[in-house]
């Protein structure tokens, strides 16, 4: 640098200049890398404007991987657990991947653009892991991580928003469907996912139209009541509805430095990912093994007496520590007090109850709260028109 | 339906070995070589009619007397055409020295490298020991132990311990260093210390400076812990150990088939299933064991897109370079090397004046070169087996250090200029014997490779070094023979304890195979 800046040392999404304008607090956070905002203008109300009209949150630092190839098709089989086989043409489909030792890397959704043609949005960079497995391969990898910006368009009114911006017929989209239109010229994908549980949409299109996107949007949706959120509203949707956040409740196996601290699906809860019907995907052998020999942990869901989120808590039976929060939150819409906990074996079987060790503390006056809590089968946010097509016009 | 319960691929000497004591033990199973002679790297081939010379290893020194005492191989005529021959370092003006046992002698060699010779021999013999111990078994998996492995830890461990405090401190010195280092410490003479460099380097793409030729040298002096004083030569050059195994084997019950190559390694599922020969014909068998190295199995013939990437990986990453050569002459007259006699002629003669000399010759593959002046490890074989040549005529053999695998251009455009170096330099030694010359071959790496099916003309299957040893050969988890495809096996050199016609991963495959199929 030949002079000093006032400059982020951040980069910033095709959005940023929308962005910047509407982030009142002023609350930045790094995301890969990109500066995104935590906040706007207050977290709870961009929270409620996710859950009763529609939430915009910019997504385009998520990593884009686009494969292609004569054999992408075995190539993915082998890189996830699931059946990439059963992700039809123009649909989109959740899948996780593991190293050799059946440990997890990362989640990711997978998205099917023709036959021949994914693109993977990962969380974390996998370069160098997808070209790793790309031996033995004739596949090629592109990473497109900044060749298209994305929002999710996210809430009750999101179709209805999306409509009026001029996308005709998208009622009929299924969850995990996707679907092209026309936008000045440039091709807009539209899939019916998220992160939030709800009805909603994710929206990609070139950088070069990434503003006029925004603008049209915000103008269409301003009877809607269309908002824009931070990461901060994100994350409470997100564990409302159950959803695990790479690096917060896992560490990827690629990350971790001390023994053990990695995890496997079956220690998270994702065992409906894991397909051993197929013959070969990475962590087979060591996952069959696993299943065989029991896991070292369990993934819970606790819900939690009391209002205190119970963040980075001890979980005790009988006063003996046997678990500890990975991500915890006071759910606003279901009025619940939830955490996702992992479990040191054989402890967290639904309808356990345990003891949560929160600490919190008011005017510097700290406070050791033990509070009761059961294990629960299913996440406390679930609404039908999550699911419902045609969907459900707010 | 299967034909087999294990099919061994290639007809190697380790392949035979495995093959005889697993049909010893009651399997059923055939060996597939996709050549017409049998033994691999243990070879007799003619060059010229009537000339016959061992076509990659020329001498024998390391092979387990377990394996030729279990599988009689003197009863299956294993004749030696001679036993505990000395190494001439070969000098200037026929100013040689002699290594014979812990004995050296000859021109200019001091008595206190006489003592020094004695009292170095007798240490390396006690960490050789020390690995034979290692090499005997499957190698230890240092994590999830079981009891076997925590004996062999605990054995090595104890082993390491009666060699006394100051042995065993000097053995963990030694074993990550140098040869050069070594020798500039233990002696003064440029010749013995040249010789002991080269058979540190044999076989390897490393030079006397590189880390990790001590322990190289100490795999190659595991033969003299097994008997061998220096090197041996077997009657019929070394395809007979060949010959002799596969009558050995057969008379177990192996089948053999030769000229029977394979094209792929078959799964079912995650499960092997058997083999695919070339020209289609199928074998089936819930066991497959590969005397091939590894990278040839796990890539060519199973394929990287039918294992996990981690595996995948790591076999992309062994490193299998060779800078060793391989020289045949048909002579047809008795060479004269300056200040030999004709008994002397039959031993094993090295060009390996100095350490910096080989060093120099190592030089050059780095960049894709071969050396000017090379090493050699000479053998005129029908001195001491005069029926591999016709009444009155010679073959001589040399190992050739160093030459790399594809030169700048191919070896087309280098290959005869590389053979009249190698044989400049002999004729210096042996003067007049560029006109003795009938006929004359060499074997590149990339010869040796394609004869022999080793990637990267790798003696081993993979660089003998401390990073692709024991339970890291020929990668960590893929260490005691099985591999992480269920029903796939290594019997071959690219697995522990390394290559040197030894016989030991062969036989130590067996045992595993026999023990697993006693668990499941």
């Amino acid at each position: 640098m030949s002079e000093l800046s006032n400059d982020t040392m951040l980069l910033e999404t095709p959005f940023h200049s929308r962005i910047k304008e509407l982030c009142g607090l002023n609350d930045w956070g790094n995301w890969s890398g990109y500066t995104t905002p935590n906040a706007y203008f207050d977290v709870e109300l961009e929270y409620f404007a996710l859950r009763s009209t529609t939430g915009v949150f910019d997504l385009s630092p998520m990593n884009k991987y686009r494969i292609t190839g004569p054999d992408v098709e075995p190539y993915l089989n082998r890189l996830v657990t699931r059946d990439v086989s059963k992700i039809g043409i123009n649909r989109v489909g959740y899948a996780i991947w593991c190293d050799d030792a059946g440990q997890l890397l990362d989640d990711g959704t997978l998205f099917r653009l023709s036959k021949n043609d994914y693109r993977l949005c990962a969380y974390r960079r996998a370069t160098d892991w997808l070209q790793w497995c790309a031996l033995g391969f004739d596949v090629n990898i592109v990473d497109e991580t900044d060749e298209i910006a994305g929002l999710a368009v996210q809430g009750p009114t999101s179709c209805s928003t999306l409509t009026a911006m001029g996308l005709t017929d998208l009622e009929h989209l299924k969850p995990f469907g996707m679907k092209n239109y026309d936008f000045e010229g440039e091709s807009l994908m539209v899939s019916r996912t998220g992160f939030t549980g709800d009805l909603g949409y994710e929206v990609w299109i070139a950088p070069e139209k990434a503003e006029l996107l925004w603008d049209r949007l915000f103008a269409a949706g301003k009877q809607f009541l269309i908002k824009p959120i931070g990461s901060y509203a994100l994350d409470i949707a997100r564990i409302e509805t159950g959803f695990l956040q790479a690096g917060v409740d896992f560490v990827s196996a690629e990350e971790v430095i001390r023994p053990g601290r990695s995890r496997s699906p079956f220690e998270l809860g994702l065992a409906w990912l894991v397909d051993f019907n197929k013959p070969l995907f990475n962590g087979r052998k060591a996952l069959l093994a696993e299943r065989e020999n029991g896991s070292r942990y369990r993934f819970a869901l606790l819900d939690i007496d009391g209002n205190k989120p119970a963040d980075h808590s001890f979980i005790l039976k009988g006063g003996k520590q046997v678990g500890t929060v990975t991500s915890a939150v006071w759910c606003p819409t279901a009025k619940s007090n939830l955490a996702f906990a992992q479990f040191e074996m054989p402890h967290g079987a639904v309808g356990e109850k345990f003891v949560a060790e929160i600490y919190y503390q008011r005017e510097l006056h700290w406070t050791r709260l033990l509070a009761p809590c059961t294990v629960i089968d299913r996440p406390v946010f679930n609404p039908a028109r999550r699911r419902k097509t045609p969907a459900i016009a707010f | 339906m299967t034909d087999y319960d294990a099919l061994i691929i290639g007809g190697g000497h380790n392949g035979l070995i495995c093959a005889a004591y697993l049909a010893k033990a009651g399997k059923k199973v055939a060996v597939f070589e996709a050549k017409d002679t049998l033994g691999g790297c243990a070879s007799t081939r003619e060059i010229t009619p009537g000339f016959e010379v061992s076509g990659c290893a020329q001498w024998l020194h390391q092979l387990s007397p377990a394996i030729i005492k279990d599988l009689q191989l003197d009863l299956h005529g294993l004749k030696y055409a001679a036993r505990d021959l000395p190494t001439v370092a070969l000098g200037d003006n026929g100013s040689h020295i002699t290594l014979d046992g812990d004995l050296v002698e000859g021109a200019g060699i001091s008595t206190s490298d006489q003592v020094a010779y004695k009292h170095f021999h007798g240490k390396m013999l006690k960490y050789a020991n020390l690995l034979r111990t290692a090499y005997e078994q499957r190698p230890p998996k240092l994590v999830e132990s079981n009891w076997a492995d925590r004996l062999t830890l605990i054995k090595l461990g104890l082993g390491m311990k009666r060699m006394g405090r100051d042995d065993m401190s000097d053995f963990m010195r030694l074993i990550l260093i140098n040869i050069f280092d070594l020798m500039k410490e233990s002696f003064d003479n440029p010749l013995l210390q040249g010789a002991i460099s080269l058979d540190a380097v044999l076989g390897t793409a490393l030079g006397p400076r590189s880390p990790n030729t001590v322990f190289s040298y100490l795999h190659r002096q595991v033969g003299e812990v097994y008997g061998y004083k220096g090197v041996s030569q077997v009657a019929g050059g070394m395809g007979k150990i060949g010959q002799v195994l596969a009558s050995s084997a057969r008379k177990e019950g192996v089948d053999i088939r030769i000229s029977a190559r394979v094209n792929r390694i078959n799964l079912e599922g995650s499960q092997i299933s058997g083999i695919t020969l070339e020209g289609g014909e199928k074998i089936f068998a819930p066991l497959v064991i590969s005397n091939a190295d590894p990278v040839t199995t796990f890539e060519s013939l199973l394929g990287f897109d039918n294992m996990e990437t981690g595996m995948a990986r790591r076999v992309s990453q062994i490193r299998n370079n060779s800078g060793t050569a391989k020289l045949h002459l048909a002579l047809k007259g008795l060479p004269g090397f300056t200040g030999l006699t004709n008994a002397q002629l039959g031993h094993r003669l090295l060009i390996a004046p100095d350490m910096n000399y080989i060093e120099r010759a190592f030089n050059p593959i780095k960049y894709r070169q071969y050396s000017n002046a090379p090493a050699l490890d000479i053998s005129v074989a029908s001195i001491n087996d005069p029926d591999l040549s016709p009444p009155g005529s010679h073959v001589l053999s040399a190992l050739v250090q160093y030459a790399p695998y594809a030169p700048e251009g191919g070896w087309e455009h280098h290959k005869q200029i590389f053979t009249d170096i190698v044989i400049d330099r002999i004729s210096q030694y042996a003067p007049g014997i560029k006109d003795q010359i009938l006929t004359s071959e060499l074997c590149t790496p990339a010869d040796l490779e394609k004869d022999y099916g080793m990637t990267g003309g790798q003696w081993h299957h993979g660089e003998l070094s401390i990073d692709q040893v024991l339970m890291m050969r020929p990668f960590p988890g893929c260490s005691q023979y099985a591999s992480a495809v269920d029903g796939l096996y290594l019997c071959g050199a690219g697995a522990h304890p390394g290559g040197g016609v030894m016989g030991l991963a062969g036989k130590n495959a067996a045992t595993e195979v026999i023990k697993r199929g006693k668990q499941s």
